[in-house]
């Protein structure tokens, strides 16, 4: 696993990407293709979901494999909020945001105890018992999910129009990534990918481990949870079907997919995905196949996911 | 109420040897190689449709289970062969990824051949009646299934505890370097365990057919509970796998029955019936989280 890199090169092309995103909306209405706007808005807010378990996955070498708890929780939270007259999307996005955040605190107390297969398999456990929790309660909806009315509006800004939408979701993912970046080079950042790397050595430096872990598992929760509350936003439903391991399968391929502990390789990782997903729906009704297929190609012949095919092209990792 | 809890724990019985046989081939694989296969699964659901398949055409429930069990273990071979041993010496991360993959593979693959709709698998017409046990009537072709399950079980214990070909499953999963060291051909010995497993995935999948839907995505499913099953008994241990697939068969089916009157002697109607079904959908992975808190290492680690 690499370190989270950042050269010049790298800022240069992050830079250009967001230039391209904030013209798309615009590409896209000239394209007479207004649809790909609320698509491109779903893209995002899937690589917001993809980075943030690329925080606990990558970064603090911790294999969660059930994020879509967090996920899930935030999209229920925004669901919830809405159903109580809530009208305001920073404070559904706060509250989601802290919801899923105090979850993983609390799934995290538990699950870092144990290691390495049974971490993964515990923190499946957990989210298994969430989903089936949220199926179950009544009054949340049972396997239909919970609808929202519509959308919050952001400082008196409609964001029910797909465009404004659209750049509320980029400013916030911009945003977290920035986060995310200023993180990795702080203190705490180092302290976590020495864990990473010796987590034994780090706890004789004395340094508190199992804080450390326990607050990167949280963090990374709490944005998962956001992600989960504009997906709702997004899509007008918060869906049992967000908090399904196969959605905690589906964000960690995502992560693999792009690269993991590589700070793009979440949102690298959703697009690849999304858009192959999309582009093969238009070509044939067997799209799985080909998907499968080209997993299988990566885990062959792309070991540190797209993001790494890159790094090592240009040989500056 | 006696009554409806022998029946329940009978069905709880069945449950639990069936999942056995899926956590028997998983808990091999995970011990043996350190390899993490999602789409074990995906074996049980082909066995299921390789057995609907066969049946309909022979017209015999018999050919149909012993066709799914041949086909599966040869489909067992080729992916060991030409994929999965690339993976075993790659970290669990790469594992999740191809092995996610082939579950898309295999579920599209399913739904081509045989179309998006359950496929009908019917139990014998000889075992379609109850049968009287006890005083009262339990479906006999359950009964069958509690006794294939059994017999099964007792033969993978004699054959693993009691064999040479057993003792180096065992070596090998308590240490594989030590094993290979001492002249065991470990991955040819990997390919045979993996073959049976796969065969033992279609056995289940076709023995459950007639009671549950056989359909896409039944593999996945049934592929948590037998990794909760193996977790709760420790990775690699063959008496973990049947303790724990016993104990998750018999919580999870008795949970649903008895939970949501047991909550009605303590609690309101109303939160009774609200808690009862929430309470027992989860038990199974509140045992999990419990038994991973006091005994990280599940009920008989394998590697002591």
């Amino acid at each position: 696993m690499g370190l989270y890199v950042s050269s010049t090169r790298r800022r240069a092309l992050a830079v250009a990407a967001l230039v391209g995103l904030c013209a798309l909306p615009w590409l896209a209405q000239a394209a007479g293709q207004g649809f790909y706007v609320s698509f491109a808005s779903r893209v995002l807010i899937f690589a917001l979901a993809a980075s943030s378990l690329n925080l606990v996955l990558g970064f603090g070498g911790m294999v969660s494999f059930g994020h879509a708890a967090f996920f899930g929780a935030g999209a229920y939270c925004a669901a919830l909020l809405a159903g109580a007259g809530v009208a305001a999307a920073p404070l559904v996005w706060l509250a989601a945001f802290g919801a899923a955040g105090l979850l993983a605190l609390l799934i995290g107390a538990l699950s870092l105890r144990t290691r390495g297969v049974y971490f993964i398999m515990i923190t499946l456990a957990f989210a298994q018992m969430a989903y089936y929790l949220v199926v179950s309660l009544p009054g949340w909806g049972g396997d239909d999910g919970l609808p929202l009315s519509g959308r919050a509006p952001l400082f008196g800004i409609d964001l029910k129009d797909d465009t404004a939408f659209y750049y509320a979701v980029l400013a916030l993912l911009a945003a977290s990534l920035f986060a995310f970046d200023r993180l990795a080079h702080a203190r705490f950042g180092r302290v976590i990918q020495g864990i990473r790397e010796n987590e034994t050595r780090m706890e004789a430096l004395g340094y508190p481990v199992f804080a450390y872990k326990l607050s990167c598992f949280a963090l990374a929760g709490a944005f998962a949870g956001l992600a989960g509350a504009l997906l709702a936003s997004q899509s007008g439903l918060a869906s049992p079907s967000l908090l399904h391991w196969m959605q905690s399968g589906t964000l960690l391929v995502m992560v693999i997919l792009g690269g993991v502990g590589s700070l793009y390789g979440g949102v690298l990782g959703a697009v690849l995905l999304l858009v192959a997903e999309e582009v093969l729906v238009e070509i044939t009704p067997h799209w799985q196949i080909g998907l499968g297929l080209a997993l299988l190609a990566v885990v062959l012949w792309a070991p540190q996911g797209v993001a790494g095919l890159f790094a090592r092209r240009r040989g500056d990792d | 109420m006696t009554q409806l809890i022998l029946e329940q724990a009978l069905n709880g019985l069945q449950f639990g040897l069936m999942l056995f046989l899926l956590a028997a081939g998983l808990t091999l694989v995970f011990g043996i190689m350190d390899m993490i296969n999602l789409a074990h699964g995906s074996l049980y659901m082909v066995g299921a449709y390789l057995a609907a398949a066969a049946a309909q055409a022979s017209g015999s429930f018999l050919v149909g289970v012993g066709a799914a069990v041949a086909g599966t273990a040869l489909l067992g071979v080729a992916l060991e062969v030409s994929l999965l041993r690339r993976l075993y010496a790659r970290d669990h991360l790469a594992q999740v990824l191809a092995t996610f993959a082939l579950i898309l593979l295999a579920n599209e693959g399913v739904r081509m051949l045989w179309g998006a709709q359950p496929v009908l698998l019917n139990a014998p017409d000889a075992l379609a009646g109850p049968v009287e046990i006890g005083g009262f009537f339990y479906p006999s072709y359950r009964l069958l299934i509690i006794v294939v399950g059994l017999a099964v079980a007792a033969l993978l214990y004699w054959v693993v505890a009691r064999t040479r070909v057993g003792m180096w499953v065992r070596a090998g999963a308590s240490n594989r370097e030590m094993t290979e060291a001492l002249g065991v051909d470990v991955r040819r010995l990997f390919t045979v365990v993996f073959a049976c497993g796969a065969g033992l995935c279609a056995l289940a999948g076709a023995l459950l057919g007639p009671l549950l839907a056989v359909q896409v995505g039944m593999g996945e499913s049934i592929l948590i509970l037998a990794f909760v099953v193996i977790v709760i008994g420790g990775i690699g241990s063959m008496r973990g796998a049947l303790v724990g697939s016993l104990l998750v068969g018999l919580v999870d089916t008795l949970g649903r029955a008895v939970l949501p009157s047991l909550l009605r002697e303590f609690a309101s109607p109303e939160v009774a019936s609200t808690l009862g079904p929430a309470l027992a959908s989860i038990l199974i992975y509140v045992l999990m989280a419990a038994i991973l808190f006091w005994r990280p290492e599940g009920l008989f680690p394998a590697r002591a």
